[in-house]
């Protein structure tokens, strides 16, 4: 029964998050304003800790195991990947090694 | 035989068991090249290849998994709860950061692509890269670029920022849970945060932050700088 009340939650903040973000025309994903609305919850103390702390920590243990699904559809791109291969994957880790670098260095300096 | 092969429990299995196997061998061999999503995407085509079965069967078998994505993310409030505080005494210098790694990867990986000579459509498939799948496939499709190609794109930089991101920040000297969960989050999403959440509840709870806020950052300002770029490039 916990568990089946601790998924209920997650999905009700899931829903809500769907709901906010068809209605209010935002363009964040459902999930990131479920997101919100869980710390806004928790902060006026409407959801307790010990009522989602055993499904929220299987999902956030777990989380990278949930991408694979989509990540398997890479295989129906083959022909794109075939071609541009190299300024794809020049772009991506490039890209990724300055976004790192901007925001590591942005906040190393701000803590000290 | 056939329709046992193309069925949920089968497909399920399949990837639950590779994947159980890989964070095995990682552990073991303790090398983040052995990236257990790496190991269970290329298992997994090779044997719908193998099996002549199509992705979008594979996709539907294996509804049960990926419904739990949009579940995860909602449980990274819970993380990011706990350090409410923390984030509080230092919401301006995050916000900050944030702005300018949001940017950082929309302009730089448009740029890129296309002094690399990548088609058009690719170049605007790229753009939402560093964001978490579901807000990605939005600003892809807004813009004209190919969202399935995007979802491709965006694993592939949380593969990559997974296997590579914290040790490249190490380089840079950058090592307190802080700084190095932010740049992972706005790098490399879930799958960044997910590579480092075994190190301490605080790497996980600002990996969150940093993929929420550069969530909503990118959402609010791809759409305009992918519309200059494209204006100035073409």
């Amino acid at each position: 029964m916990i568990l089946i009340k601790q998924i209920a939650i997650f999905l009700g903040l899931w829903l809500l998050g769907e709901l906010i973000s068809y209605y209010g025309h935002l363009p964040l994903s459902g999930s990131i304003i479920g997101m919100l609305l869980l710390v806004i919850g928790m902060e006026l103390k409407l959801i307790k800790t010990e009522d989602i702390k055993v499904v929220a920590n299987f999902l956030l243990n777990n989380m990278a195991m949930f991408f694979i699904p989509a990540g398997v559809g890479i295989m129906c791109h083959y022909q794109i990947l075939k071609q541009e291969w190299l300024s794809i994957s020049g772009a991506i880790v490039i890209s990724a090694l300055l976004v790192l670098t901007v925001v590591g260095l942005i906040m190393k300096k701000r803590i000290r | 035989m056939k329709e046992l092969l193309n069925s949920p429990l089968v497909h399920v299995s399949l990837t639950l068991a590779v994947y159980i196997f890989s964070k095995k061998m990682q552990l073991r061999y303790k090398s983040p090249l052995l990236n257990p999503i790496l190991l269970t995407i290329a298992v997994v085509i090779a044997f719908l290849l193998f099996t002549e079965v199509d992705y979008q069967d594979y996709e539907r078998n294996t509804q049960v998994i990926s419904f739990w994505l949009a579940p995860s993310v909602i449980a990274l409030g819970y993380a990011l709860y706990s350090y409410l505080e923390e984030i509080k005494a230092d919401f301006k210098k995050i916000i900050a950061s944030m702005l300018a790694g949001s940017l950082t990867g929309i302009v730089s990986v448009c740029m890129m692509a296309y002094f690399l000579g990548a088609s058009k459509a690719t170049l605007i498939s790229l753009a939402p890269k560093s964001v978490t799948t579901p807000i990605a496939i939005e600003v892809s499709k807004q813009m004209g670029g190919i969202p399935s190609l995007t979802v491709a794109f965006v694993i592939a930089v949380g593969i990559f920022g997974a296997i590579f991101g914290q040790m490249y920040l190490k380089l840079l000297g950058v090592k307190d849970p802080k700084s190095v969960g932010l740049s992972l989050g706005a790098t490399a999403h879930a799958l960044g945060t997910a590579s480092i959440s075994e190190q301490g509840p605080d790497f996980s709870a600002f990996g969150g932050l940093g993929m929420a806020l550069n969530g909503v950052l990118t959402a609010i300002l791809a759409p305009w700088a992918i519309k200059l770029l494209l204006l100035v490039l073409y």
